[in-house]
């Protein structure tokens, strides 16, 4: 490896910096998970905002289990599905802090439905990140709510039959529908692109909560390359072909001006 | 001194807050008070009773099985509560709707048709009254100053206005109640 | 200054007692018999009164876990059920636990098991005192036997709760609940401000403002390392066992008989022990008031000095008797009496088994 000038490390030709909203623990997640980055923009958003010293952040139960390993703020760790219910307690009681939660879809859209379902409908002034892979990534690879009709997974071997095993859920649109939630939108990060409409939405959504406007939801569909038992290439393939279909993306609410 | 009661009769009938006034009018004078309700689906317009104890003492079990005193409101309360009354005790009761009068003989009966008073007085809510002013006659064992003052405790502030009403009942039940003689 | 009196029931008084305890935050879901807690709470605004948030939760699970949320934050939370509505919030017991979050939660409980009936039983001891949910902890269990205690235990609840770390359960029943006694209401204590949060609660998620972030959570994933988090919560437990013990006697003195009972039974033992003292027995009454930690070391000396023998009386099929045959450990009858599924025992009735089984063995 060719030397590093020392002398090339100065701030006016800095282009790009890890946000210290970030910890230096190595990431958990599976290589092309999109985690990593839904983590990062969720932190630079925040200390873009300086909302660091202000904010508590919600982690599931799920692959994202751990997310308070990485996410530089303070934190709390909620049982299977609870997370609005806590972001609901905590905000309650000191409703000028920021309050996020961040789960995934088996968390959000299976357990946890009726606390994601009141906590938009009382229009919590708080922010749900939604991370929808289609699947159990953490128990490895079972059926969610989200599965794409005709996928497989572990617990549907010979795909998801709508018949036996329901439907999968659009809960991004159903809690659009409450008059609670202020600001709906469904995302992705497979592409730079992408990545940087998920910012733009969570950092609204953010902003929207500060201006306390109800209860801002942003989805990210992203890929689960292991569960999908699939490449990282592949998997972003295969969910711009069949995820993005079924769940289109775009902002589903918006506040009225 | 220690007097047990139990008031029984229909959900509606006011059984329950002719308790509380009871209650705090045993706190105005210092003494120990429970009130214990029978409660659950069985008060959604059915039966309703509650026990009330005043005392000079600690209240040891604030459930009980038998009474010094009982007022009976109906005829199921009085099948119910007829045989609890301690020997020597006293049953009071509204004739209005009883279909079998008292049969003990061991203990003391007054009669107060105070449904037919109230309604008389064109006062059916203060039924609860006038019952209340009966037994008073009968155990003058608290105050009349110090049921006004209960009766006040336990009305919230915007009913404060019906307090004159509810002393009228009071006093009319004073003078109506009478000893129920079999022939 | 005068004393403020008031004629209250078990369910109005201990909301009173949360307001005037300064606590922050009621999340609840309606259950008979013990609706009257949230209702009074709504009718008092205790939002104009001291700034205090109550909320009406879609479930009892989602109660709890706000109250893990706003615990987690340094607040103090509470919530009231009855006993199906308590095994729903388990869960989030055990995380609470498990996270060392300090709450108060009030059973009031009723008969058992499945939907049951709504009249009073003590018959969820056994959830109360031996953890309830999955993994080895403890509530501290605190059981009222009068209006005045349900008022009087909460702030001790919320006091023990915080300086452990640790769940506190406030064990009533319907009767409780549900009676009116009079009851002497203390001046309102200020709720806790931020400050006085960050000062008291280092470990509770502010927002990291001048310090490294906190982390709320029960995740341990390391055995190790998790055996390690069980050795710290045991210690608690150990110290709370030393320290914590409460309990009431009644005539004991010169007993050579012995009733043990909380809550509602222990009202109607005193009545026995009346009557057995009318009679020439010499009986006496141990009410545990925390049952956990259980006077067991109490209930040891006093068999090992003067008690012959012993009836544990619970609305129950016999839970609290497993503690009771501990501390006796053998050494002279001591039996279970209950009625259950809402019944409740006469006095009369308790005496007599006392005279039978134990005195007359």
């Amino acid at each position: 490896m060719a030397e590093v000038k020392e002398d090339i490390k100065k701030p006016e030709n800095l282009v790009y910096k890890k946000t210290d909203l970030m910890t230096d623990k190595t990431l958990s997640y599976c290589p092309g998970c999109g985690h990593g980055v839904i983590h990062r923009m969720t932190m630079e958003v925040l200390e873009e905002m300086g909302l660091e010293e202000e904010t508590i952040g919600i982690a599931p139960v799920g692959c994202s289990v751990l997310a308070y390993e990485f996410m530089n703020v303070d934190m709390q760790q909620a049982a299977h599905g609870r997370a609005p219910a806590l972001a609901t307690g905590i905000k309650r009681v000191f409703p000028e802090k920021t309050v996020f939660t961040y789960q995934g879809d088996g968390d959000l859209a299976a357990i946890g439905t009726a606390e994601t379902i009141h906590a938009c409908n009382r229009g919590e002034n708080i922010t749900i990140i939604f991370v929808n892979n289609g699947i159990y990534g953490m128990t490895g690879g079972q059926m969610a709510p989200t599965t794409l009709e005709g996928m497989k997974s572990s617990t549907t071997p010979y795909g998801r039959d709508t018949k036996k095993m329901g439907h999968p859920l659009k809960m991004t649109e159903l809690v659009a529908t409450l008059p609670g939630t202020c600001y709906v939108t469904r995302q992705a990060v497979h592409k730079p692109g992408a990545v940087r409409k998920t910012k733009k939405a969570i950092k609204k959504a953010l902003e929207y909560q500060k201006a306390e406007k109800g209860t801002s939801f942003v989805e990210v569909v992203s890929n689960c390359s292991s569960g999908w038992k699939m490449t990282p290439v592949q998997a972003n393939k295969w969910m711009e072909e069949n995820m993005f279909p079924f769940y289109p993306l775009g902002d589903i609410k918006k506040p009225e001006k | 001194m220690t007097e047990e009661i139990i008031i029984a009769g229909f959900g509606g009938q006011g059984v329950l807050s002719m308790g509380k006034i009871l209650a705090y009018s045993g706190i105005m004078q210092d003494q120990e008070v429970s009130w214990m309700p029978s409660y659950g689906p069985e008060m959604r317009g059915g039966t309703a009773n509650v026990t009330v104890i005043l005392s000079d003492e600690r209240i040891s079990s604030p459930i009980l099985s038998t009474f010094d005193t009982a007022i009976i409101l109906n005829q199921q309360s009085m099948d119910k509560f007829e045989e609890a009354v301690k020997p020597g005790g006293t049953l009071i009761y509204d004739p209005n709707g009883i279909t079998r009068h008292p049969e003990r003989e061991d203990i003391e009966v007054y009669q107060i048709a105070a449904a037919e008073e109230a309604s008389n007085m064109g006062m059916n809510k203060v039924f609860n009254m006038v019952v209340l002013g009966g037994y008073l006659k009968v155990k003058p064992l608290v105050k009349m100053d110090n049921v006004i003052k209960g009766l006040k405790k336990s009305l919230p502030e915007r009913y404060h206005h019906l307090l004159p009403v509810n002393e009228k009942a009071i006093k009319r039940g004073l003078e109506i109640i009478q000893e129920y003689k079999k022939n | 200054m005068e004393k403020e009196l008031r004629l209250m029931k078990g369910n109005e008084a201990i909301a009173e007692a949360a307001i005037r305890a300064g606590v922050d935050a009621y999340y609840g879901y309606p259950i008979t018999p013990q609706s009257e807690v949230m209702e009074y709470l709504t009718e008092q605004q205790p939002e104009d009164r001291t700034g205090m948030v109550v909320l009406q939760a879609e479930s009892e699970v989602a109660s709890i876990n706000m109250i893990y949320g706003a615990a987690g934050a340094g607040k103090r939370a509470m919530t009231s059920s009855s006993s199906p509505g308590i095994s729903l919030m388990q869960e989030g017991l055990s995380y609470m636990a498990g996270a060392e979050l300090p709450c108060v939660l009030l059973n009031v409980v009723r008969g058992g098991p499945g939907l049951g009936t709504i009249q009073p039983s003590q018959a969820d001891y056994f959830q109360s005192t031996k953890g309830g949910g999955h993994g080895d902890y403890h509530l501290i269990t605190l059981a009222p036997s009068s209006v005045q205690e349900m008022y009087d235990f909460l702030k001790i609840s919320f006091e023990l709760a915080e300086k452990y770390r640790n769940p506190a359960m406030i064990l009533s029943d319907g009767a409780i609940g549900q009676m009116m006694e009079k009851v002497i209401l203390d001046e309102q204590v200020p709720r806790r401000t931020e400050e006085e949060i960050i000062k008291d609660f280092p470990w509770a998620s502010t927002g990291k403002k001048n310090r490294e972030r906190n982390i709320i959570t029960s995740l341990e994933l390391d055995p190790a390392k998790q055996e390690q988090v069980n050795l710290n919560i045991q210690k608690k437990y150990r110290e709370i066992e030393e320290k914590e013990v409460r309990f009431e006697k009644v005539q004991c003195d010169d007993a050579e008989y012995l009733l043990v009972a909380y809550g509602t039974s222990a009202r109607l033992c005193q009545e026995t022990v009346k009557l057995a003292r009318d009679k020439g027995i010499k009986l006496g009454l141990l009410r545990p008031i925390t049952l956990y930690p259980f006077p067991m070391k109490e209930i040891a000396s006093m068999v090992e000095k003067q008690v012959k023998g012993v009836v544990s009386v619970e609305m129950s099929a016999g839970q609290m008797i497993e503690d009771v045959k501990l501390a006796v450990n053998g050494k002279v009858p001591a039996e279970h009496y209950g009625r259950f599924g809402g019944m409740i025992p006469s006095p009369e009735d308790i005496l007599e088994f006392m005279e039978k089984q134990i005195m007359g063995g």
